[in-house]
């Protein structure tokens, strides 16, 4: 349940707001509020993970703190946001991951590095060492237990987005028959890929601070694009793997490399320079409560591309089985974590913009002013 | 933290849309500029945080209005809702100007909505910030920031010291200290004094108590009084101004747009006694909202009711405070306090009065009332389908008309017609050279930007080259004729 302090903010939120509408040119979540008059609870978990924190409305209103309607839309949104996220997870019992999240992600991490690190140690012994000089990964993990065990995590992970997902396609009022609509889903995917909600026509937002900046949509972009295309490497590799039947370490000029190495990198950058945008914002729109989440999830993914170049860089060393392993941990720690962590944030965004998409096209048409 | 205040060729007093129009253009004009704001930081900006868009003029569409609005069209409006109240040569001179201000304001910062993005139907005539007024003063205050003009918040000017027509220096309580303030010359921006329940009472008497202030409560009309003491001339009145009807249950101060109740016009409206006392259904809620602020003011009490049912709840904007709700009339009338037998009969006598018709709230329909006093003579629809709903009404002042004569130079005359020698005027302080009585959605950020540019450019050249500037620029038309 939704508490009743968070709904009766959310709804103070709304009256003020869809009372007010000046805010109306700066993103989707105020004209989205526009065509409602009536904020349930559906109506504000809708509107909360549609809200891209910009930070916009919260400089440009005479309403917000020390005003006293004292409200504040990119906090409650967030705080709302995280709501959410405990109510549409899957299995229901793992909701309370998201109560102190960056501490339990955080204990998970060294949980598995060291059983990870003990097992090997029993199970290779000094071949943990050994320098493997064609750099062939599975000479220290067989690729069947390799391939077998994220095969199962990431199917799993997978399942538990994609029913959070469902879940929340529901709660929001939509039917599973509205998800296949082509031109819908074309518009969501432009206001995902371009992050439109972030930009307002080429100013950027307020964040971190009240000057117009861009930084948090470049910043995403290349953490975005980062993972997309370490997604592809891997794809890519199986792909090599599998049907290719090319069992070897891929060449440093192959395909899965390139996108790896860029997908790295990207996934370097980009994390690293949300983090500094976290350090210089303004404490007043942020739920702290939710630092931890943001902090893990910047660590790990982080912590997975460092070592994986690492990895690429020393393959043919004797650093290579404890990079591996290393490597391996933090990613399976990011799938096991996905579904329960920051990440879900993309699932239930990209389904509010697809509902703002289609509730664009069930629109009538606007009438051009006389 | 007060650093040295000495040595400012052009003061500015007051932070709203004028006073940095003026403190910019005085810049461009060379001079070196100090601004005092009464109000703390995040209070900034008197009215102007609470506007939203300005009206311009435009022969054709613009990237942020549609259309054309012609200057006879604009001044046509200004006839209309002044009824002829204004100075014809002052108020030609800002429609005509009014067509530079958007890419003028663009040049600073401020942004703009798209032309079709308005949730009102003034997307024609009207530019709209994007984000409102507060997020247009962002943009005029980093701007400042970057071009050098020193501000100042928590600065209550209190006093001035004019000798013979020449400003010397202002008093200012500067975080509470009582501080002497000189300049070269000066421009007043400092609003009306709406938020002076003292002078409001002295105006309108008692009822004065009953008033809600819209706006900021930084507005004292401190600076208006003293100038007048000082024998300038005033225009307007002092009952003049900007006084709506809105929701009864608002802040006393600083409530801005969310009071505002749009559900007059789809039914009845009753004073404390039960009793209906004007024509709901008269014209257009947006050409007769500043009428009812007046209204609701003379009723006992200064309240109002306005009743519907549920045939057209939900056919307005939304309000920030929900409606009082019963099944019955009788169990709304008793809720809120009024007496129940009076309002059964008014609304069953209005009832009766209802005609059939065809309800359209976009044209002047045919659904009145015959034989009832006061008629209602559009969308006059039966009240008869509960749940019933009512919203308190109380008038909400937003600002004041009563403030100095200027000439076309936003130059504040003497009692007789003569000059000031370096005294500027913008924005709410002189808007009544333009606006006698009446508004017209959106012309106060225009006279303020119109008057804070012409202000801030002639107080830079009156203190930067005081022979050419009364030299050089010649004085056309003065004040109103009348």
């Amino acid at each position: 349940m939704l508490p009743a302090e968070l709904l009766e903010e959310g709804q103070h939120l709304m009256a003020v707001c869809n009372s007010c509408r000046y805010c109306e040119g700066f993103c989707a979540v105020w004209q989205a509020m526009e065509t409602r008059t009536v904020f349930d609870e559906k109506d504000l978990n809708y509107l909360s993970n549609l809200c891209h924190n910009c930070s916009e409305c919260y400089y440009s209103c005479q309403y917000s703190p020390p005003h006293e309607f004292a409200i504040n839309p990119p906090k409650t949104f967030a705080k709302l946001r995280v709501y959410t996220y405990e109510l549409y997870a899957w299995p229901g019992p793992m909701a309370k991951a998201f109560h102190k999240n960056g501490i339990k992600v955080t204990m998970l991490t060294v949980l598995i590095l060291v059983a990870v690190m003990t097992c090997a140690s029993f199970v290779l012994g000094g071949q943990l060492f050994m320098t493997v000089h064609d750099g062939n990964f599975y000479k220290i993990v067989p690729h069947a237990v390799m391939s077998i065990a994220f095969a199962v995590v990431g199917t799993f992970s997978a399942l538990a987005l994609l029913l959070g997902f469902l879940r929340f396609w529901r709660n929001v009022g939509e039917s599973y028959s509205t998800l296949a609509k082509p031109g819908a889903l074309a518009t969501a995917a432009k206001d995902i890929f371009t992050l439109v909600n972030l930009d307002n026509g080429g100013d950027g937002c307020s964040y971190p601070t009240e000057k117009s900046s861009e930084a948090l949509k470049w910043f995403h972009h290349v953490t975005f694009y980062g993972f997309l295309s370490c997604f592809i490497a891997t794809t890519l590799g199986a792909f090599y793997y599998f049907v290719l039947g090319q069992h070897g370490p891929p060449a440093f000029t192959s395909l899965p490399v390139i996108f790896g190495t860029v997908g790295g990198i990207g996934l370097i950058v980009g994390p690293i320079g949300l983090w500094v945008l976290m350090q210089r914002r303004n404490e007043e729109i942020v739920d702290k409560s939710q630092n931890g989440m943001d902090l893990s999830f910047i660590f790990l993914l982080v912590a997975i591309s460092i070592s994986g170049l690492l990895l690429l860089v020393l393959r043919q060393s004797a650093a290579m089985g404890s990079l591996l392993l290393i490597h391996l941990s933090f990613v399976m720690t990011l799938f096991l974590t996905m579904p329960y962590g920051r990440f879900v944030h993309g699932i239930y965004r990209s389904g509010a913009l697809l509902k703002w998409s289609l509730e664009r096209s069930r629109q009538p048409k606007a009438k051009p002013a006389a | 933290m007060i650093n040295d205040l000495s040595g400012f060729d052009v003061l500015v007093v007051g932070g709203g849309n004028a006073g940095l129009a003026a403190a910019l253009s005085a810049r461009e004009g060379g001079a070196k500029v100090l601004l005092l704001e009464s109000a703390p930081q995040w209070f900034r900006a008197g009215n102007s945080r609470h506007t939203r868009d300005l009206r311009c003029m435009h022969d054709a569409p613009t990237p942020v209005m549609s259309g054309a609005y012609t200057e006879d069209e604009f001044y046509k409006d200004v006839l209309s809702v002044t009824q002829g109240k204004t100075n014809e040569h002052l108020a030609r001179m800002t429609i005509r100007a009014s067509t530079e201000c958007t890419a003028w304001m663009g040049s600073y910062g401020v942004r703009f909505q798209k032309a079709l993005g308005g949730t009102l139907q003034l997307g024609r005539t009207n530019a709209f910030f994007l984000g409102g007024g507060k997020a247009m003063m962002n943009a005029y205050y980093d701007a400042a920031e970057r071009v050098g003009i020193h501000v100042v918040y928590n600065a209550e000017v209190v006093a001035l010291s004019v000798t013979d027509g020449a400003f010397q220096s202002v008093t200012a309580l500067i975080e509470g200290k009582s501080t002497t303030v000189s300049a070269k010359a000066v421009v007043v921006a400092s609003g009306g004094f709406e938020s002076n329940l003292e002078w409001l009472k002295e105006a309108w008497g008692p009822m004065a108590e009953n008033f809600l202030i819209r706006g900021t409560p930084y507005n004292k009309g401190k600076v208006l009084k003293c100038l007048l003491d000082l024998g300038l001339e005033s225009i307007s009145d002092a009952k003049e101004g900007h006084m709506v009807a809105i929701d009864g249950r608002s802040p006393k101060f600083d409530g801005g747009i969310v009071t505002r109740l749009d559900c007059v016009s789809l039914g009845i409206v009753v004073n404390n006694k039960g009793e209906r006392f004007y024509d709901e259904g008269e014209d257009f809620w947006p050409k007769r909202y500043a009428i009812w602020g007046r209204l609701v003011a003379e009723q006992p009490d200064q309240v109002g009711y306005s009743f519907i049912d549920s045939k057209t709840m939900g056919k307005f904007m939304p309000t920030l405070f929900p409606p009082h709700r019963a099944n019955t009339i009788g169990e709304l009338a008793q809720a809120l306090k009024l007496p129940v037998g009076q309002v059964e009969a008014t609304i069953k006598a209005y009832n009766d009065a209802v005609q059939p018709g065809t309800f359209n709230h976009e044209t002047l329909d045919d659904c009145k009332t015959t034989g009832l006093k006061p008629a209602k003579s559009h969308w006059a629809l039966k009240i008869d389908k509960p749940p019933y709903y009512a919203y308190p009404l109380r008038p909400g002042l937003t600002f004041t008309y009563l403030g100095l004569m200027v000439n076309d130079r936003a130059m504040a005359l003497m009692k007789g017609g003569d000059r000031t020698k370096n005294i500027f005027a913008a924005g709410e302080i002189m808007a009544g050279n333009i606006l006698g009585m009446g508004y017209a959605a959106g012309i106060g950020v225009t006279i303020g930007t119109v008057f804070g540019r012409i202000a801030g450019r002639e107080a830079a050249m009156q203190a930067l080259h005081p022979t050419s500037a009364s030299v050089v620029v010649p004085e056309v038309a003065l004040h109103a004729a009348s």
